[in-house]
Order: C-alpha cells, then structure tokens, then sequence
C-alpha cells in the first residue's frame, strides 16, 4: 500500500472558487457537516461537470454534477452498474450485505418486484389511516411554547414507527430499527462505529430478531407485512441469510433517513423562507407541491455510486472499465439548465415534481410515494395545531457526504 | 392532428387533440389527463406515465422500446399491452388511439 500523499483530506475551510480543481473530494463528509458543499458544487457545475478527483481517502473516483448528465448514467444500467456496492466506499466481501438496490437486472427485477406490493399505492391507501392516527399521536404529546430537539421528538419517531407498521415490527422495540439502520449507514469513527467489525454484532442482533420473526409468519397465513412477503414470495422464500439481512436492512436504511431527514429538512427550510411558510399557512392544498420541494431541497441521500462496466465517454470525458462513478443528486437538483432558480425554496414551483432526489432509472427508489405521503399527512395535521414550528438554535448536521441530514434541529412550537 | 382518448380506470373518457411529433404522454400533460405523472419528463426513466393500450392499436404503435422495457420490468402491474406514453410518439396514423390510465402510477 502506498501511503496517501495529502494527509489532510477534509476541505472544510478551503476557497470553493480558487483551489486546484483536482483536489476537490466531494466524498468527505466534513464539507457536508460544515453545510459547506453547495459551492463547491456549483464550481464543479461550472469548471468540471464531469470530474476526476484522483486521490482521496476513499480511492479515485469521478463526480457527476450535471442533471442531465445524472439522468444519462442513471438509466444507462448496462454500462454504468450498481454491483457490487452503490456507497463510495468499496467494502470487501464480508462486509457487504447483499441487497437488490446493489444488484443488476435480472436480479434485480425479480426481487424488486416481490417485495414492492408493500409499498405498492394500493397498499398505502389502507395504511394513510393508521400513519395519520401515529402523527396525530406523536404532535399531540408535544410541548408547547419551549424548545425542544424535532429530530428526536419527532422526525426519528415518525419514521420508526412507520418502518415499525410496514414491518408489523413489535411496537415497543421499534427504536431496534433506528439503531441498526445507523449502524448500517455508519462510517467509522463517525460516532456509531470505529470500524467496520463494530457492525457485526448489532447486525447480527439484527438477522436473529427478523429470522424469527419470519419463522412466526412463514408458517402463518401471508399477510401484507413487509416479512411475510419476503417469507411467502416465490423469489424470496429461499433466500439465504446474509440475504435476507441485506434486503431488511435496505428496507429500514432506505425508509429511515431519508424520510426522517426530509421531515427535519422541511422545518429547515419554511424557517429560513418566512414568506414561503406564509403562503403555506394561507393555502394548505399547496402541500403535495410543497412535499416534492422538500425532498428536492434537502436531497436526504447525496449520491448513487455506479462502477463502470466499460470503457465509456461522458460529457467528454473517457470513463475506463471498473471506475467509481458518483451521482450527486444534490447537485443536479441545483442546476440551472434544467430547474428554475434552483437554489430558491419554493414551495409552489412549477413541475415539482422533477426532481433527482428519488433517483432515475430502474433502482428509482422503491418507497417514494410512501415517503410523500408521510410528508403530506406530517404537513397536514401540523398546519391544523401549529401556527409556527420555528427554529430557535443552530441544526447540527450528519458527519456524511451520503446521508444529508440532521443530528439535531431545536424548535418552538407556536400552538395557532 | 391526432385524436387520443384517455380513458381512467373508473372509465372516464377523455379526447385531445394531438400534434404529430409530440409523445402521447406530453399531449396528455399539455391538457391536463389525470393520472400520468411524467415525473422525468419523457426521458424513459421514470415509469410515471404508464398506459395500456387498446388491443387494436397494439400494432399501429409498435413494438416496446430497449428503455422502456428495462422500466416496465421492474413493475409487478406490468400487462401485455403496457407501454410509457413518452415512447410513444403521436402520427396521423395514430389518430383514434384509445390508452387506458392505471389507478396509480407508482
Ligand atoms: C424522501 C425519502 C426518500 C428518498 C430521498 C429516497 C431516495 C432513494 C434513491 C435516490 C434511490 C435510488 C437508488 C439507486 O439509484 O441506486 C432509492 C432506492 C430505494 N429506496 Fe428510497 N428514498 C426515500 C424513501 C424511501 C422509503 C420510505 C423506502 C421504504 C420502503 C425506500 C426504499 C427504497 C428501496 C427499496 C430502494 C431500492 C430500489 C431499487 O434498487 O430498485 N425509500 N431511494
Ligand atoms: S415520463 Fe418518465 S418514463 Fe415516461
């Protein structure tokens, strides 16, 4: 191994527009904690759409920062590949759980489609309900008039217990789900984990608690539960273990954070545009418009990693077989050719809706209309209690370049 | 120009008047049908504009795309005569083409 020439990779505190091209490394997670990476975004956009960074702590690598160049990798899965990881981080064999979001087609297809009826729209009318009843009761037991943490209180309960009800996952133990998702996504040393052999442990707690839960169902009648449809799907009843680990797991990470960080995000972002959370309180039908501009605006996962399968060209640039290439979804959702004063929030944007957020292509994410609905129905019942959810303190953000979150975000709720 | 009925899955009928070389899923948008999303804008990469196609109009339409086949693999609500209107391109031979629209798109 050779030892890295630049000891210091973070470029928190570096000048966006003067430093040499090459040594921009979107994939550290300092610039992303600092909420430091929009310019360095934008000068990629600019001077180096589709950009090499040579060295960096986790290989060399190329970033994709154009929509349209984005679009173009996304659905071009037989030259640019999810397998074997869509993290930039290659992880060896061990460590890596099997999961089809890391799979090609045909694979892919085929699981995809045994386990998508959960979150199929038909499904998710017989959950708005039971979903709507859990943010009722978890606004309801809120304090009024002094400060307390959303992530907790709220973002983090709300998707727990949803994973909680698509999972028919035993209610009490619910935060065992947030746990391991954090586990899943942890970098090491950012807090959760020092290295990667800290997961097993947790993730093997993880396999044991669902296998026997899919004991219980697989020898029960099926039912419209996340693992007895996994127990009962022609393509997924002989799964092997480490495989079934991996499809729990992705099914946890994909609804947690990115649904808990757009809960989060949303407050965020009505608190830094006033006039805009005006317009929402004067016309609560903008909700579903506004649910799409959040989930835009935060871009809860930052990137999709694809490897190259073949010596390939993009936007000019000669890609060779076996490179890392990076989507960074949270810089196409900033590009002016293609969205309307991008970086305006804005919550009655025309074509909301075309976003790159959910991503493009045929791993386009799985779980999208039920994040939007949760954000609709959140939204909906909060406008009925809360003249104001304001910000009263600095949010922490996540140590992360690929999960775009909030650790803590303080607030005061103003009852109407 | 074309005419293209949209019917709903409740049965609802709708008639536009297309323009040759515009895809039935932008002459859907440009007036307004209900359910198609179109959440890519026409770049085969979203899946959002499904239809079914008449039986008669299969062959005028013709055959599924390379893109459009890789989406629809993916969906468990895939049928024979499925298609994404935005590979579909609007001709005078087109005119009278009856699409269904599914209850959701997903
Ligand atoms: C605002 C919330 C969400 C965002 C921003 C988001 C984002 C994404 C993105 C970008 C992908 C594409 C992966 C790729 O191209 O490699 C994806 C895939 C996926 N998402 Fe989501 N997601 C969200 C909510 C959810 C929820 C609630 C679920 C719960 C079931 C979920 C489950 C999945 C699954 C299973 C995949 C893999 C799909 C495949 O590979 O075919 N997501 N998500
Ligand atoms: S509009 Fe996205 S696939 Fe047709």
């Amino acid at each position: 191994m050779n030892a890295p020439k630049r000891k210091v990779w973070s470029m928190v505190g570096r000048d966006p527009e003067t430093m040499p091209l090459e040594e921009i490394d979107l994939s550290h997670p300092g610039i992303w904690r600092a909420n430091e990476y929009l310019p360095f975004l934008a000068r990629l956009r600019r001077d180096d759409p589709v950009h090499y960074c040579p060295e960096s702590a986790v290989g060399p690598y190329w970033s994709v920062t154009k929509y349209k160049d984005i679009v173009q990798v996304d659905t071009s899965h037989n030259i640019f590949s999810s397998e074997p990881t869509i993290g930039i981080v290659d992880i060896t064999e061990e460590h890596n759980l099997p999961m089809f979001i890391a799979m090609d087609p045909p694979k892919h297809d085929v699981q995809r489609r045994t386990v998508q009826g959960v979150v199929a729209p038909q499904n998710l009318k017989n959950l708005e309900p039971i979903i709507r009843e859990r943010v009722c009761s978890i606004l309801d037991s809120l304090p009024l008039n002094e400060e307390f943490d959303w992530v907790e209180r709220v973002s983090i309960e709300l998707t727990t217990q949803m994973l909680a009800t698509l999972f028919d996952f035993p209610f009490d133990d619910r935060r065992k789900l947030t746990y391991w998702s954090d586990v899943a996504t942890a970098i090491p040393g950012g807090g959760v984990i020092d290295s990667y052999e800290d997961r097993a442990e947790p993730l093997g707690e993880c396999l044991d608690y669902f296998t026997r839960l899919w004991n219980e169902r697989v020898n029960s009648e099926p039912r419209n539960d996340l693992i007895s449809m996994l127990a009962h799907g022609e393509s997924t009843r002989n799964m092997p273990p480490h495989e079934f680990l991996g499809n729990i797991i992705l099914l946890i990470v994909g609804g947690n954070d990115t649904t808990r960080n757009s809960i989060s995000g949303g407050v965020l972002a009505l608190n830094e545009n006033p006039e805009e959370y005006q317009k929402l309180r004067d016309n609560p039908a903008v909700i579903p418009n506004m649910v799409s501009e959040i989930i835009r605006w935060q871009t809860p996962l930052a990137y999709m990693r694809r490897t190259a399968l073949v010596d390939t060209e993009l936007g000019g640039k000669q890609i060779k077989a076996g490179d890392k290439v990076v989507m960074w979804y949270a810089s196409g959702n900033r590009d002016g050719d293609v969205i309307d004063q991008p970086d305006r929030f804005w919550i009655d944007r025309p074509n909301a809706r075309q976003h790159l957020s959910f991503g493009f292509g045929i791993h386009r994410c799985m779980g999208n209309r039920l994040a939007e609905m949760q954000l609709r129905i959140l939204w909906e019942e909060i406008l009925k209690r809360f003249h104001t959810v304001e910000v009263v303190g600095e949010p922490e953000r996540t140590y992360s370049s690929f999960v775009k979150g909030y650790v803590k975000l303080p607030v005061r709720l103003h009852p109407l | 120009m074309a005419k293209i009925h949209f019917i709903e899955h409740n049965g609802t009928e709708r008639v536009v008047e297309a323009q040759p070389g515009e895809s039935v899923m932008e002459a859907a948008i440009g007036n307004g049908i209900p359910g198609i999303d179109a959440d890519c804008g026409g770049a085969c990469a979203c899946a959002t504009c499904h239809v079914f196609v008449d039986e008669k109009w299969l062959d005028k339409v013709g055959p599924v795309q390379d893109c459009e086949d890789g989406m629809l693999s993916v969906s468990n609500d895939r049928r024979p005569n499925s298609r994404l209107a935005c590979q579909i391109q609007v001709s005078d031979e087109l005119d009278g083409l009856v699409v269904t629209t599914p209850e959701f798109q997903f």
